[in-house]
């Protein structure tokens, strides 16, 4: 078996329509593969097309924005960093253009988690594992990898006469340039990554002139190891071995998910040109496949689809593009390899009707889609209404626990409280603070300015202002040994918004 | 090639047959020996481990023989081996100490010379006072006056707003740093309240009138006769310290009879005892034991509980 796979000789073709054969098995094809055995490398061959088309704009988009994303700038004014999208852990804030989250409202990021996973849910219930082919960052970056080095190294047969060559000056010179490329692409990986956590600019500084924080360095290398190590050497073993997506992925796929597909019926019993030429003469079947094995050697995953659906599979389509050429090429309808279902497939087999529709029709009559979009919008909705009607300020009173009353000598009992105002907003704030509910209550800070039981506090902008605050009440006020419920209210003076804290009065124990 | 073609089934068979079938069968093949264990019929295949494992496993036993050249590792009968970087825990805590100490330091810097007015009026330093002064009170204050400063009987409450000797900043200060009947300060706070039963100065009735008459001043239970007896006895005896109206006198630290607070319970039975026999509270100085830094602190913290004036 082992001497079939990768053995490759060039075909120089067996028929004019058909000069791209090869003759070639998939490295991770299910009926070659060992349970245990050594990688074996896959040589991805070039290719046009759709997908292919689409796996270009996706990656420029993609690592466009992950490397770009944190030099955008933003407006907040002095106070607050001019970073478009940050995560300040300094500060204990994240930035992302006009929305700032505090640790408070972290609930934002699980919201935003939430609705990734039903987004991942629900593309994968109906179109397949699109993330996985076009989006996925381990997708993109070894794209990224194999186009450089295709670059260096040419394409895939050029590729693997290289590996088998001696170590000639030549064969060392592509490969010290391509590792570095890689390498260096792994350190800008890493580079980005650390701009998202601190001023881009003023961290970029740091670096080039080695002043940067340990803690960064050591990110860049950490991501430099990763980036190198998966996305040149471990590639589709990340995703066929360490990645858990794609196992939970097999049971959210239905009979009615889109899956690159190879339409068997159309092309068994597959045959060369030239055989199908001497078939057809004596009146044999002859499939459409011409086995020329293109969508093998194309695709990254190294598998034949022609096996059907895999785990291995990452539907990048490419095998698709692949296919459509050699369909041109031998005039025959393309989409023998397509995104189709496997319900529509198993109609094709069957009925014995080759001539079904491909299976492009959206799945909306599985109901999961409509949960997974549902609870999507659902989540998106109310964070959507909870971030525009959101507070920026809040106020927290934490009762003082030891103790939790005093006796004052004239004969009132007070309650202390460390006090916490939030100014979520980029503006000098003030709020008069009382409480209400307590009758006879007299209300003191140690901040502020006091005027007859109401206090003035300024807070700095995008600040939180702490301060002691004693709530005292007539003992004959108050039944004793009981709580009493109260609130202790914020209101903005040059403004309207309100903080309303519902806090406790503790009463001593009725003297024995 | 192979010669398989799995097509010749429908495609969810592919899914549900022939991959676990195609596993099946490896399995089956048994390319594996196996151990010669067996357990209720079942075998244990003999397979090696995965090699990123086993490498991981080598790499764990090159870096372990590294650590305990470069780290201190291996105990000897006295001593240890102290490894190449001359690395020790006991450094690093010395190094983080003096680390924290620097980065105090503007701010002890500041304390040294300001004011207590001035350390109150800047809101940075009140702050670094008053944490600090917090971390001295539990370890040297929590003994007495208990860890939320509530006190107990005869160690006063410092949250209210009964001060013995003065509750502003400056009075605080003092009280802190020389103590209150403390023989080996002299500028320790001092006052002395006769035992008036044992000194024999008054007579046990008289005391018992003259504790009615104490208790009448902030609204106690008292009988009104004994208290109007006891009321002449008080301007006699008491009244030089405690005022006519039993205000007290922080000067002295006589305390005020008047009001909510009583140091040693509001009971009969206690003012009784602490007419007859004195009470000679003492606080110890702790300007000898404390720098003048730390006793700002305590004196913010004091302050800052909420009775300070």
């Amino acid at each position: 078996m082992a001497n079939l796979i990768n053995n490759v000789k060039d075909n120089k073709t067996d028929d004019e329509l058909h000069p791209i054969a090869h003759d070639v098995e998939a490295v991770n094809g299910p009926l070659n593969r060992e349970l245990f055995e050594a990688k074996k490398k896959i040589y991805p061959k070039r290719t046009k097309g759709n997908f292919r088309t689409f796996k270009w704009i996706s990656m420029i988009l993609l690592l466009g924005f992950y490397y770009i994303g944190p030099w955008i700038r933003w407006d907040r004014g002095p106070t607050s960093p001019n970073q478009a999208i940050l995560v300040d852990f300094e500060h204990s804030r994240f930035y992302f253009f006009f929305i700032e989250i505090w640790p408070q409202e972290l609930y934002y990021i699980a919201g935003l988690l939430i609705m990734s996973a039903f987004a991942l849910f629900l593309v994968t219930a109906s179109v397949g594992r699109a993330w996985c082919g076009y989006a996925c960052p381990q997708t993109v970056w070894v794209d990224l990898f194999i186009t450089v080095e295709r670059w260096i190294e040419g394409d895939r047969n050029a590729r693997m006469r290289l590996d088998k060559a001696p170590w000639t000056f030549r064969k060392i010179y592509l490969r010290v340039i391509k590792h570095s490329i890689w390498l260096m692409i792994a350190a800008a990986t890493g580079g980005a990554w650390i701009f998202y956590f601190m001023d881009a600019p003023t961290l970029f500084n740091q670096l080039i002139h080695f002043e940067a924080a340990v803690v960064a360095y050591g990110t860049i290398i950490f991501f430099v190891l990763t980036t190198y190590t998966f996305g040149g050497h471990l590639r589709e073993q990340v995703c066929t071995y360490m990645c858990p997506w794609p196992r939970i992925q097999a049971v959210m796929m239905d009979v009615d998910s889109l899956v690159v597909t190879y339409h068997g019926t159309r092309g068994e019993p597959r045959m060369s040109v030239k055989k199908a030429k001497k078939a057809t003469a004596t009146n044999q079947p002859v499939g459409d496949c011409v086995d020329c094995n293109m969508c093998v050697v194309v695709c990254p995953m190294g598998i034949d689809i022609r096996d059907g659906i895999q785990l291995e599979c990452i539907t990048c389509g490419l095998c698709i593009d692949a296919c459509n050429d050699v369909m041109d090429k031998v005039d025959k309808p393309r989409g023998l390899i397509a995104y189709d279902t496997i319900n529509n497939e198993k109609i094709r087999q069957t009925k014995r009707d080759a001539t079904h529709a491909d299976g492009i029709r959206w799945p909306w009559h599985n109901y999961r889609n409509y949960v997974y979009m549902g609870l999507f919008l659902v989540v998106g909705f109310v964070m959507l209404y909870s971030l525009s009607t959101r507070d920026r300020f809040a106020i927290n009173a934490l009762h003082d626990r030891n103790p939790l009353y005093v006796q004052l000598s004239d004969g009132s009992i007070r309650n202390s409280f460390e006090i916490k105002l939030l100014n979520m907003q980029g503006k000098l704030r003030h709020f008069v603070i009382y409480t209400e509910g307590l009758e006879g209550a007299s209300f003191t800070t140690a901040a502020g300015t006091q005027t007859d039981g109401k206090v003035i506090i300024t807070i700095e902008p995008d600040r939180v202002k702490a301060f002691r605050a004693f709530v005292d009440v007539h003992k004959d006020n108050l039944p004793a040994g009981k709580q009493t419920d109260f609130k202790i209210i914020a209101q903005e003076i040059d403004g309207n918004e309100t903080g309303i804290y519902g806090a406790k009065f503790h009463m001593p124990e009725p003297a024995k | 090639m192979s010669n398989k073609t799995p097509h010749d089934s429908n495609p969810q068979d592919i899914i549900l047959d022939v991959l676990p079938e195609h596993e099946k069968s490896q399995v089956a093949a048994d390319d594996y020996s196996t151990t010669g264990h067996e357990w209720d019929g079942i075998k244990e295949f003999d397979k090696p481990i995965p090699r990123w494992w086993l490498w991981t496993y080598y790499l764990t036993v090159l870096f372990s023989i590294g650590y305990m050249i470069a780290y201190p590792a291996i105990p000897l009968v006295n001593d240890y081996t102290k490894g190449l970087l001359g690395w020790s825990s006991r450094d690093m805590v010395e190094q983080e100490i003096s680390a924290a100490r620097l980065a105090q330091s503007k701010y002890i810097d500041a304390m040294q010379t300001a004011s207590l007015e001035e350390v109150a009026g800047n809101e940075e330093l009140m702050t670094f006072a008053v944490e600090g002064g917090k971390s001295a009170y539990a370890v040297n204050c929590v003994q007495c006056h208990g860890s939320g400063a509530t006190g107990s009987k005869g160690y006063p409450n410092l949250n209210d707003d009964e001060w013995l000797w003065g509750g502003t900043m400056e009075d605080i200060y003092t009280t802190v740093a020389h103590g209150i009947r403390f023989d080996e300060d002299d500028d320790s706070r001092y006052s002395e309240m006769p035992a008036f039963l044992t000194d024999e100065i008054l007579e046990k009735a008289d005391i018992i009138q003259v504790a009615h008459f104490v208790r009448a001043f902030s609204g106690l239970d008292h009988d009104p006769s004994a208290a109007s007896a006891g009321a002449e006895i008080f301007a006699d005896n008491c009244a030089a310290c405690h005022g006519e109206e039993g205000k007290g006198d922080q000067e002295q630290g006589a305390p005020n009879l008047a009001d909510a607070v009583w140091l040693y319970g509001s009971e009969f039975d206690s003012i009784v005892t602490t007419i007859s026999a004195s009470r000679k509270g003492v606080m110890p100085a702790w300007a000898h034991r404390l720098d003048d830094t730390t006793i700002k602190q305590l004196t913010m913290f004091i302050h800052s509980r909420g009775g300070g004036q």
